[in-house]
């Protein structure tokens, strides 16, 4: 088909080739110079952006620096001291219980959510409507304050006879109320997660693997979830990063984590803002370390597929100053 | 051919709906040992239905497949048919393998790793003694030297004779192609076919859905025309393929070589 067009085409130049020519022909020059033109006229302009946007993050740094309030040695003497390290210890901590949790949980709701029993269907909706429909801050009081509805917490028949008897008070502590609260509401939005990871899997893949004889289970643990890794990855990274500094919620409830260790601290020494300085240096810090971390794992994830993880920091500068194997901005504007 | 032996497949009065569509119309089929059958006909018409049913990829809704006198999928009790259970159901696919029009390979492995992953899991065969057999079957695919590539990085033929290795290493008793070719390249249908050719000649019980007319005319022992959800003709390839006794077999034939002559022009 293809060859036949052109070969109709090379020898009578028709009507519809000249037109073309005309198009083409003239105005390469035309493009060269235009974009020659708009290229001199774009490089004023972006030094100019560029030079405003350095010159305003210096102004605003040095507001902040120099600020009579920002008292960098009150900084600098809590940025290590015990107390708070053992609130970025516990932030860590809640994190990572509340992640796991949640991801349990998620995956569990995602399965229900995808199984062909209506009941598990509809107990998954439920779930997710009410945990994703309240404020974390009320379902974290509400559990904090869990004892005040139900001192005691028995298992047994529903509306029957209980066989097991707890108190209340002694089972949901701050810190278990603290790790439900967090954990609990985050099984809501990573359900979503996981679902739509598991779905971007082909069927097809489902289908071989039964064909060669595969539990449903295995293949969902061997083939369907490390391909929908590819999808969950980026998403739960945001989501770990959000729980990090909503760990911060749990201040309410006098769990000692950063926060209300720096709160504890400056509501008896009056040094507000540097101490609040010291929290979001290490919560920046925390992040920055996550967001590293999220990367390699990606990468880890995308094996086998011809999709580009996004350049870390440390590549997109090796570009820039030509320091990598592969050649930096330069070439590709020469070649224009 | 065989005809003195028992059927190693037997489908009988297969039939499936989906929703008010009836998609497979009482189908009667036999296959013997050693056999390859295979299924031609228009788009549409069950083909696909047809052999997912055998391995219950497909619940039929009425009607059963045996595998060696064996109902697949399920159980026969005081005279109604009872669902297996899933792990029962998977030790009978161990013996039927399939082959997808669109490989599914599995992408986040290797070559070598979808191949072992099935043997290792399911039969439970040590991993050295399933790459051994993996590295035999790579070489009898020509795929030697690919094992630790990811199916991505392949041409479609390899990887359809990936995907073939994958199922031969259950040693199945019986092989489902479905449209093995259809998704390939022109230039890369032959290999895939040459491989089959070789299976049918080693003696491999194969059902095949295909368009390729050249194909079934010199390795099928037997061809099967459906339309409409029901087989319109069968017989050996000369009789079904060159002397057609229905007229619709005759109509999509006509069509099917116009086509085809089309596409190589
Ligand atoms: N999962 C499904 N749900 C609803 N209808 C379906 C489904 N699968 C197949 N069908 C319909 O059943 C009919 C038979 O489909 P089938 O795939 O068996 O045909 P085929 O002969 O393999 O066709 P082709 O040559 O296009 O592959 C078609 O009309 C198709 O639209
Ligand atoms: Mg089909």
């Amino acid at each position: 088909m293809r060859t036949k067009e052109t070969s109709e085409k090379e020898p009578g130049r028709g009507p519809l080739t000249t037109q073309l020519q005309l198009a083409t022909s003239p105005s390469i020059k035309a493009v060269k110079a235009a974009r020659n033109g708009r290229s001199t006229l774009s490089t004023v302009a972006g030094w100019a952006i560029r030079i405003f946007v350095v010159i305003v993050i210096l102004e605003v740094i040095s507001k902040f620096v120099s600020a009579e309030a920002m008292r960098w040695d009150v900084v600098g003497s809590y940025l290590f001291s015990p107390k708070v390290l053992s609130g970025v210890g516990l932030t860590l901590f809640l994190t990572v219980v509340a992640m796991v949790l949640g991801s349990v949980i998620g995956l569990l709701l995602a399965l229900m959510k995808i199984s062909n029993s209506l009941l598990l269907n509809v107990a998954a909706d439920g779930y997710i409507w009410l945990f994703r429909g309240t404020p974390l801050l009320v379902q974290l009081l509400f559990w904090y304050n869990l004892a005040s509805f139900l001192p005691k917490l028995t298992m047994g028949v529903p509306f029957g006879p209980q066989l097991l008897e707890f108190d209340t008070n002694t089972v949901v502590t701050a810190m278990m109320a603290a790790m439900l609260g967090l954990g609990l509401n985050e099984g809501a939005y990573m359900s979503e997660i996981f679902r739509a990871g598991i779905q971007s899997v082909d069927h097809g893949q489902t289908e071989a693997a039964a064909a060669l004889g595969m539990s449903r289970r295995n293949a969902m643990r061997r083939i369907v979830l490390p391909q929908a890794m590819r999808v969950i990855v980026p998403p739960t990274g945001n989501q770990v990063i959000s729980m990090l500094k909503g760990t911060s919620l749990v201040s309410i409830v006098a769990i000692s984590e950063l926060l209300y260790t720096v709160q504890v601290i400056y509501a008896r020494t009056f040094e507000t803002i540097p101490l609040l300085v010291v929290a979001c240096i290490w919560y920046l810090f925390l992040t920055t370390v996550l967001s590293i971390g999220q990367h390699y794992i990606e990468r880890y994830y995308s094996k086998g597929v011809n999709r580009n993880v996004p350049d870390s920091y440390l590549t997109k500068f090796k570009k820039v100053f030509g320091l990598g194997g592969r050649q930096p901005f330069a070439t590709k504007e020469i070649a224009h | 051919m065989n005809a003195d032996s028992d059927p190693i497949i037997q489908i009988e009065n297969l039939s499936k709906h989906y929703g008010k569509l009836q998609v497979l119309r009482g189908v009667e089929l036999n296959v013997y040992p050693g056999e390859v059958v295979c299924i031609i006909g228009p788009s549409g018409s069950g083909k696909s239905t047809l052999l997912r049913c055998v391995n219950h990829l497909e619940k039929p809704d009425g009607g059963v497949v045996r595998l060696q006198g064996e109902t697949v999928g399920v159980r026969e009790s005081r005279g109604s048919l009872v669902e297996l259970t899933p792990a029962e159901l998977a030790r009978q696919r161990v013996d039927i393998g399939m082959v997808f029009q669109s490989f599914n390979l599995f992408g986040h492995m290797t070559v070598l790793e979808n191949i072992i992953e099935a043997p290792i899991q399911v039969l439970g065969t040590s991993r050295s003694k399933a790459q051994e057999h993996a590295m035999q079957l790579l070489e009898w695919v020509r795929l030697e030297g690919k094992e630790n590539t990811y199916p991505r990085q392949l041409s479609g033929g390899q990887q359809q004779r990936a995907a073939i290795a994958r199922a031969l290493a259950m040693r199945p008793k019986v092989m489902l192609f479905d449209e093995p070719t259809s998704a390939l390249d022109p230039e890369t249908v032959g290999e895939v076919l040459s491989i089959m050719r070789r299976l049918a000649n080693e003696g491999l019980t194969m059902m095949v859905v295909t368009h390729e007319i050249d194909f079934a005319r010199e390795v099928a022992d037997r061809v099967v025309f459906m339309d409409g959800g029901a087989i319109v003709e069968m017989g050996t390839p000369a009789e079904v393929l060159d002397r057609p006794k229905e007229d619709r077999t005759r109509q999509f034939l006509s069509r099917i070589l116009k086509s085809n002559s089309a596409a190589q022009s």
